[in-house]
């Protein structure tokens, strides 16, 4: 292996020569930092698959509307065509209630990159200025900060979701500060770290050096050099919460039906499941590729931003 | 000459700066008393740990100093508030040892150039800024299409280029250059260098230039500071030091630079024997005694200070009272 | 003429990266004799490390690559040899110094230990005692107290830890030792100490060095030959006399002693070469040197020079043919 690609090098070098020779000086096109970037990820087939993935889901899912009718082939319970193998009609078949098992998943699929993206989102806000502050004052206010998040990360995650949604009730939004709940000290966690670590590169004392104030150092500075290992939490956070949002669907503390959802679905159907078994299947394959996609994504844009796992 | 020509620009008076560590106190900068006088350059020389990067960070007040004294042309600025700072920090500036370290890796050439107009307001409106950012990247040698360029898509010597604009964006009169070429290569270092010179000169600056290099320091400097750790053992004119130096400690610094010439191959290579000590807690008496070969038990007693051997000449040493 | 220890010709190093390939060694010829002190020099990017690498077969695996070239080493045909072979030259014919001694010793070991093990490959037949007592020898050689071999790195300061790292570099007796930067990492005045230690164990054990090093002082104190690097290949060598003195001279190493601040001189304005070293994916046609050279000639621009030799001393120059 170590010859051919020997000789694969041999070659370029002797064409390069020839080149020069010929008195030519062949360009090399400078690509941008972000195109570089791009590259780096893209060479992680399964990163590439997975953020592929993801853009089709979210793709059909956002655009479903389109393509199928919500209330006729999601909700409308159909008993006469209940229980049907998967056919051309219905590519997944049907479950119980004689609802369209693909659109459901499809629906589904919108409900789950809701929660799972908006819950990331809201969390990944709140943790970072936690984390920031926390890291950049130090002292009293870090630990005062990160001993409060400390006792929401003592209590297991699907624990304290189940009690905000016994307390609360179901629904999106408050499914969602469920979630946030415990997503919040998780972000808070990693961004101090790195916050912590971009804080004493000289760039930063050169900023206080002409007078900056804090935030703008947090804000301009410290911030965006930090922001990788906190993308790369955050995708696999996603992954997580989707799945978080399953399990308590899956109990019955999650989204209620008879609005699709995968965790429910699994629910649903497993009572049936010796016998039909698309019921599960499909639910579960898709939840499966939904985590897989984004902790594939995860670990190439970490790959990709750490140049020194380059080749 | 009027009173107001002789007031040094800078002054610090038996500053110190001590940190509290798990084993004691570390005495990074123990009584420095050092005079910079306006539009000069005093090299401050020394090696790892004697304190010389601390000082320049405490002159500025990026490091608040524990004690002590610092005046900026003539006024003490210990006192100031974080407002009062904010307006010296124009005339005060530091350009920094790494380029790679000291430049936002997000921003570009131009806006890193910019940032301390715009954090400072002293230009407003965008054009003039511009305008500005160019006219100082030109000053440094930077080409007009590096405008949008990346520090981590230029070489060192570009970088530190950068650190340099970005320190004249202010207009300052007084720079604390923290090793500012020393993670340079030699023909780099020359360049740089000499721009630093060329700039003193048009602008009239005054450079503290913190260094472990004497041959480097030798060219840009007026007067030199030799410290040992956290103390300043010897301050001369920069002739001075070079023909004349007093302190056991500079002369073995001097002798220990190899040098490029094949006439002094075959001389035998002095060396101090031994290593610094610590500076946790240090004992009292001269803190270079234990590895001078010309050390006597009065060095392990007392406080040294600097005292004047001759006219523009202090050494801190037992040798000489 | 074959007494050479080191043998090094026509080297080419190319490291191969996704959208362009680097040209870090373009040509390179080198002769070492046993016992020899060779100072490679040059600045950054010249590639004086990527040689040492190659020697040691060292490169990294799947991006250096060797398209020409031999080395022969004590008549061990280098870049032949199998990953084996290597592992039995390295440490016992040939080794290694880095730079940087914080980083090259294992913070989880003791020095002792780290001795031992190079000992232990090469000498898979020695017992505990005949191994310490080896040991304590390497430590007093380097200058440091035997007693100290139960200590960990973190221990010892920046000039004692290169001290230890010599001695395992010498531990199995070494013909060729390659030195990468030694000093730079270390204060003026441990880099004397360090200087004095090795310029000792140079006549007392009678090693060959390779000392790579952008600092002309160093090499003034403790080499025998020079070679000047650029662009990955050798633009001139010769004896210290050679190099250090005299008018015939590549205009870059003219360039680099203009750059050094002289001690002794009251020069105010330093004189160095303007300009960058060239990036290697995308090398000048013709010299090299020829964008920054104040002395160009139409040649230069076109025709790479060949190496003129006079009396062993080789400056690779259009300006310095023999028919001149």
């Amino acid at each position: 292996m170590k010859k051919t690609d020997l000789q694969k090098v041999q070659a370029r070098a002797a064409e390069y020569a020839k080149l020069r020779e010929a008195g030519i000086t062949p360009e090399r096109k400078k690509r941008s930092a972000k195109m570089d970037f791009f590259m780096r990820f893209a060479k992680n087939r399964l990163a590439l698959f997975g953020a592929a993935l993801f853009i089709v889901m979210a793709l059909i899912a956002f655009n479903a509307d389109n393509f199928f009718d919500y209330e006729s082939q999601a909700i409308f319970q159909n008993m006469s065509q209940r229980l049907l193998k998967p056919s051309a009609e219905h590519i997944f078949g049907t479950d119980e209630y004689g609802r369209d098992i693909f659109v459901r998943i499809v629906y589904g699929a919108r409900i789950s990159l809701f929660v799972g993206l908006g819950t990331v989102l809201s969390s990944m806000l709140l943790g970072c200025l936690i984390g920031a502050v926390a890291a950049y004052y130090g002292g009293k206010v870090d630990n005062l900060l990160m001993r409060t998040m400390d006792i929401f990360l003592a209590v297991p995650s699907s624990l304290m979701a189940i009690c905000v949604v016994a307390a609360l009730g179901t629904g999106i939004f408050k499914l969602m500060i469920a979630l946030a709940i415990s997503e919040v000290p998780r972000f808070s966690r990693v961004v101090r770290s790195s916050v912590l670590g971009t804080k004493g590169q000289e760039f930063i004392e050169a900023a206080k050096a002409c007078g900056t104030r804090d935030l703008r150092i947090i804000i301009r500075h410290i911030l965006p050099n930090s922001m990788g290992p906190i993308i790369v939490q955050a995708t696999t956070n996603v992954a997580r919460c989707v799945l978080m949002i399953s399990s308590l669907s899956f109990i019955g503390l999650g989204i209620p039906s008879p609005t699709p959802e995968w965790g429910s679905m699994l629910s649903e159907g497993r009572t049936l499941m010796r016998y039909y078994p698309n019921l599960v299947i499909f639910p579960g394959i898709a939840l499966m590729m939904t985590a897989l996609s984004f902790y594939s994504i995860g670990d190439g844009l970490r790959d990709a931003m750490d140049p020194r796992l380059r080749n | 000459m009027s009173a107001a020509n002789t007031t040094p620009l800078l002054e610090t008076r038996d500053l110190k700066k001590y940190f509290k560590t798990p084993r004691g106190l570390l005495h990074a900068v123990d009584g420095v008393s050092l005079t910079i006088p306006r539009g000069t350059t005093l090299g401050v020389v020394g090696e790892s740990g004697c304190g010389k990067s601390t000082l320049g960070r405490t002159v500025l007040r990026l490091l608040e100093p524990t004690s002590g004294d610092i005046l900026y042309n003539g006024e003490s600025i210990v006192g100031k508030n974080a407002e009062e700072m904010r307006e010296m920090r124009r005339k005060m500036q530091i350009i920094f040892q790494d380029p790679y370290a000291s430049l936002n890796p997000r921003m570009n050439v131009s806006q890193l150039i910019a940032e301390p107009i715009r954090v400072c307001h002293t230009i407003r409106g965008e054009k003039a800024i511009d305008e500005k950012v160019q006219e100082l990247m030109k000053t440094v040698g930077l080409a007009e299409r590096l405008y949008k360029s990346y520090p981590h898509e230029l070489d060192g010597g570009r970088r530190q280029r950068i650190g340099i604009a970005r320190a004249l964006a202010l207009d300052p009169e007084f720079i604390v250059c923290d090793e500012p070429v020393s993670a340079l290569d030699v023909s780099i270092q020359a360049q740089i260098l000499n721009l630093m010179m060329d700039l003193q000169e048009e602008r009239g600056l005054t450079y503290m230039f913190i260094t472990h290099n004497l041959s480097v320091v030798k060219h840009i400097s007026s007067q030199i500071a030799v410290m040992y750790l956290g103390q300043c053992v010897e301050w001369a004119d920069v002739d001075e030091i070079f023909e004349n130096p007093k302190h056991p400690y500079t002369q073995s610094l001097l002798a220990a630079i190899p040098v490029a010439s094949v006439s002094e191959r075959h001389r035998e290579i002095e060396t101090i024997q031994g290593e610094v000590t610590s500076p946790i807690d240090p004992k009292p008496g001269c803190r270079f005694a234990p590895r001078c070969s010309k050390a006597t038990p009065a060095c392990y007693e007392g406080t040294l200070t600097l005292r004047s051997v001759s006219e523009r000449h202090s050494v801190a040493c037992r040798l000489y009272e | 003429m074959d007494n050479s220890l080191l043998k090094i010709e026509d080297l080419q190093v190319v490291y191969s990266t996704d959208d362009s390939l680097v040209f870090a060694v373009n040509g390179l010829d080198l002769d070492l004799a046993p016992g020899e002190t060779l100072g490679l020099v040059g600045e950054t990017g010249a590639g004086k490390t990527t040689t040492a690498l190659s020697i040691m077969g060292l490169l990294p695996d799947r991006t250096g690559f060797v398209t020409r070239g031999k080395i022969t080493l004590d008549g061990h045909d280098i870049l032949a040899s199998s990953e084996a072979e290597l592992r039995g030259i390295r440490g016992k014919l040939v080794s290694m110094i880095f730079q940087d001694p914080m980083t090259s010793l294992n913070p989880t070991m003791t020095v002792g230990d780290q001795i031992k093990e190079v000992l232990q490959v090469h000498n898979p037949d020695a017992d505990e005692a005949q191994l310490q007592a080896r040991i304590d020898e390497l430590m007093e050689l380097v200058g440091l107290p035997a007693a100290r071999k139960i200590e960990y790195p973190h221990q010892f300061s920046g000039g004692m830890k290169q001290r230890i790292v010599i001695a395992i570099a010498l531990a199995c007796e070494p013909k060729l030792l390659l030195a990468d930067e030694p000093t730079t990492a270390l204060d003026v005045t441990i880099q004397a100490q360090v200087l004095k230690l090795m310029r000792n164990l140079k006549e007392k054990l009678n090693t060959a060095m390779l000392l790579i090093t952008h600092d002309l002082g160093v090499v003034a104190q403790i080499c025998d030959k020079v070679a000047i690097m650029y662009a990955g290949e050798i633009i001139e060598s010769g004896t210290i006399e050679q190099i250090y003195t005299g008018e015939r001279h590549h205009p870059y190493t003219k360039g680099l002693f203009g750059a050094i601040p002289n001690l002794k001189e009251k020069t105010r304005r330093l004189h160095p070469v303007e300009g960058l070293m060239p990036d290697p994916t995308n090398l000048p046609l013709g010299c090299a040197f020829h964008p920054r050279c104040a002395q160009c000639l139409e040649v230069c621009r076109n025709c790479a020079p060949a190496a003129h030799l006079v009396d062993g001393h080789m400056v690779k120059c259009h300006l310095y043919k023999e028919d001149r």
